[in-house]
């Protein structure tokens, strides 16, 4: 079977005094070439048609017929319907359909661009708002906790343990390879600057050091921000848009105990118990360089402990918990107040991530600012 | 006797939009009561009202002659208890299979042994027809299996009210039959009150004994009353309407 090649599809516009016609030739297809116009078109809805040279045709033929007539001037009040004589009878159906329900102008957003100072006033109310959603959200975290201590929070303890065990232990590999790298960076750049004074053995203390006060518990925090914290605002906030938190009111379970409660506490056990296994492995990918550059692993250790007081092996732990709270809290707040989509499912974890590691960053700047002020 | 829930000049907005305005109605012991009226014209933020998630702009909602929309948050549990809900997405914890689906709550009310709440989710289960997928989670199962779910929680506290979301939008038109003679079956054995809301012609004439009809137009109650009734003689052309799917006979007197 051989296939004719399609005439391409034309149009013409013809007017005559009163009398607008429209020619239609051709085959008309998606596929096919683009559409020639001969005469412009008349701001006037046709009164005749002419198809005697109309081949096949798709939806192009009447989208390019609809498209003319809805540049038409809205008719006002009651006016005859637009004349289709001329047309096929299936075209003529289909644009009957497509002009029964007349365009709604009510249905249209408003899109009215916003003056600068409108922008700038609609950012500042919403940082605002923002602000007083997170103070808001605190407060009752605070609330809660207060119930869990007087025994009267109702949430289901297995959940607890589950989520224990996801922001814990599911977390080791991704935190053992993260730390062991950041260790093996740290003594690299250290060992090669250290090794024009010929003071190669000083790498331990700077890694021991660094791992311990900052890079282990932030790069925690961070990993557990993009881990944890969105695995939060996902799940509360796809519960959200099915429904289930609505479900979990209705039989008088307060869901802020039942969901965010189990998960800022998980989240504030695990942090420091995470972050001690980190530094642990930093140390480990730092001794694993010195071994490379000659120095021996028990003289490497001896160093390292030599290196850590007491005081600067807590302060990296003593700042988890407060990461952790930061974590949990970004993501049940975002997931909490994510809308009823899974678009919005979405946002709301973007949002998540991006909250969490801002504040965990934040608060780490506030740390330094005190331990500096109190000489530590 | 006050009626089983009175609906008192009720108005409910979102912030400065109107959704209805002034319902008045009361829905009696062991009706099957039907909220319908076309999409988007509020009958579930109707049903949201009802059931406390969302507070009236204006107007009451009254149990049993007791005030609900005034009591304070933190004391309506014993309301909550009266309540059980299916909403129009099911919304069973996902994270739970259905026989835990249904003994959550019971758990959280009051304390029984393991053996005693696996038996009742199994009877609740099997009452809606899903003896045997006690350990099955919301994933696995069909829409329509879902919505059965969603109603056997619903009962699990054994409420005397049902607030049913939808409960045959999406199903097939014998899945809708089943789950109607199912809502039959539950109000005439557990004597239940039944509030559905719904716009599904077929069910709303074979199971409800009264309605209200949420107009979009005027924003207010379009009509009360027997659909039946309403379909043949009422006053309201809108009403007639949409209980005769479009079509408009002559209004009989």
């Amino acid at each position: 079977m051989t296939s004719s090649p399609h005439p391409p599809p034309t149009a013409v516009w013809q007017q005559d005094g009163e009398a607008v016609s429209l020619t239609l030739a051709g085959d008309w297809l998606r596929a096919g070439p683009a559409v020639s116009v001969t005469g412009t078109a008349p701001d006037r809805a046709p009164t005749r048609y002419q198809t005697d040279a109309l081949g096949t045709h798709d939806s192009t033929l009447p989208a390019f017929i609809l498209a003319h007539l809805r540049t038409l001037k809205a008719p006002t009040g009651d006016q005859p319907p637009t004349p289709l004589d001329g047309l096929p009878d299936n075209l003529r159906g289909l644009l009957q359909l497509a002009l029964a329900v007349p365009e709604d102008g009510g249905a249209h957003p408003d899109t009215r661009p916003l003056s600068r100072l409108e922008t700038i006033g609609n950012a500042t109310l919403s940082t605002w708002q923002s602000g007083l959603a997170l103070v808001d959200f605190i407060g009752q975290a605070v609330l809660s906790l207060g119930r869990f201590a007087r025994g009267r929070a109702r949430f289901r303890t297995s959940d607890f343990w589950v989520t224990l065990q996801q922001c814990g232990v599911e977390a080791l590999p991704i935190v053992s390879l993260i730390s062991f790298l950041i260790g093996l960076i740290l003594a690299f750049v250290g060992s090669v600057q250290l090794a024009h004074f010929g003071a190669d053995l000083y790498v331990a203390d700077l890694v021991g050091i660094s791992m311990v006060r900052e890079m282990g518990v932030v790069m925690t925090a961070i990993i557990m921000s993009g881990r944890t914290g969105a695995a939060f605002a996902a799940h509360i906030g796809s519960m959200k848009a099915n429904e289930e938190i609505d479900a979990l009111r209705t039989f008088g379970f307060d869901p802020f105990d039942f969901l965010v409660l189990p998960r800022i506490l998980a989240l504030v056990l695990m942090m420091p118990i995470l972050t001690v296994y980190a530094d642990i492995v930093g140390i480990l990918g730092g001794m694993l360089v010195g071994a490379a550059s000659g120095i021996p692993p028990v003289l490497y250790w001896t160093e390292t402990v030599a290196s850590l007081h007491i005081t600067t092996a807590s302060l990296g732990v003593l700042k988890s918990p407060f990461f952790g709270a930061a974590i949990a809290i970004s993501g049940c707040m975002q997931g909490m107040r994510a809308g009823n989509s899974s678009a919005a499912v979405g946002e709301a974890t973007t949002r998540a991530v991006v909250t969490a590691i801002t504040s965990v960053i934040v608060l780490d700047s506030a740390f330094a600012a005190v331990f500096t002020l109190l000489d530590i | 006797m006050a009626a089983k829930i009175t609906v008192q000049d009720l108005t409910m907005a979102y912030g400065d939009l109107v959704v209805m305005h002034d319902l008045n109605f009361e829905i009696q012991d062991k009706d099957i009561f039907v909220i319908m009226g076309g999409s988007g014209c509020g009958k579930s933020t109707l049903l949201r009202h009802l059931i406390g998630l969302r507070e009236p702009a204006k107007g009451s909602i009254l149990y049993d002659g007791k005030d609900f929309t005034a009591t304070p948050l933190a004391e309506r549990g014993p309301f909550f208890q009266r309540f059980g809900v299916m909403y129009q997405s099911a919304a069973l914890w996902s994270s739970l299979t259905l026989a835990e689906n249904i003994s959550m709550p019971l758990e959280e009310s009051c304390k029984l042994p393991p053996k005693t709440l696996r038996d009742l989710a199994c009877y609740k289960l099997s009452l809606v027809g899903l003896s045997g997928y006690e350990d099955f989670y919301p994933s696995q199962i069909s829409g329509g299996m879902k919505k059965r779910a969603g109603i056997a929680r619903a009962m699990a506290l054994d409420p005397d009210i049902l607030f049913l979301d939808e409960p045959s939008s999406g199903l097939d038109p014998l899945s809708s039959r089943r789950l109607d003679d199912l809502i039959l079956g539950l109000r005439d054995g557990q004597g239940s009150t039944i509030v559905i809301v719904t716009h599904e012609l077929a069910s709303i004439f074979s199971i409800a004994n009264n309605a209200v009809f949420l107009d979009t137009a005027t924003h207010t109650q379009g009509a009360l009353g027997n659909p039946s009734e309403l379909r043949d003689h009422s006053d309201n052309p809108a009403v007639r309407l949409f209980l005769n799917r479009g079509d408009t006979p002559p209004s009989s007197p």
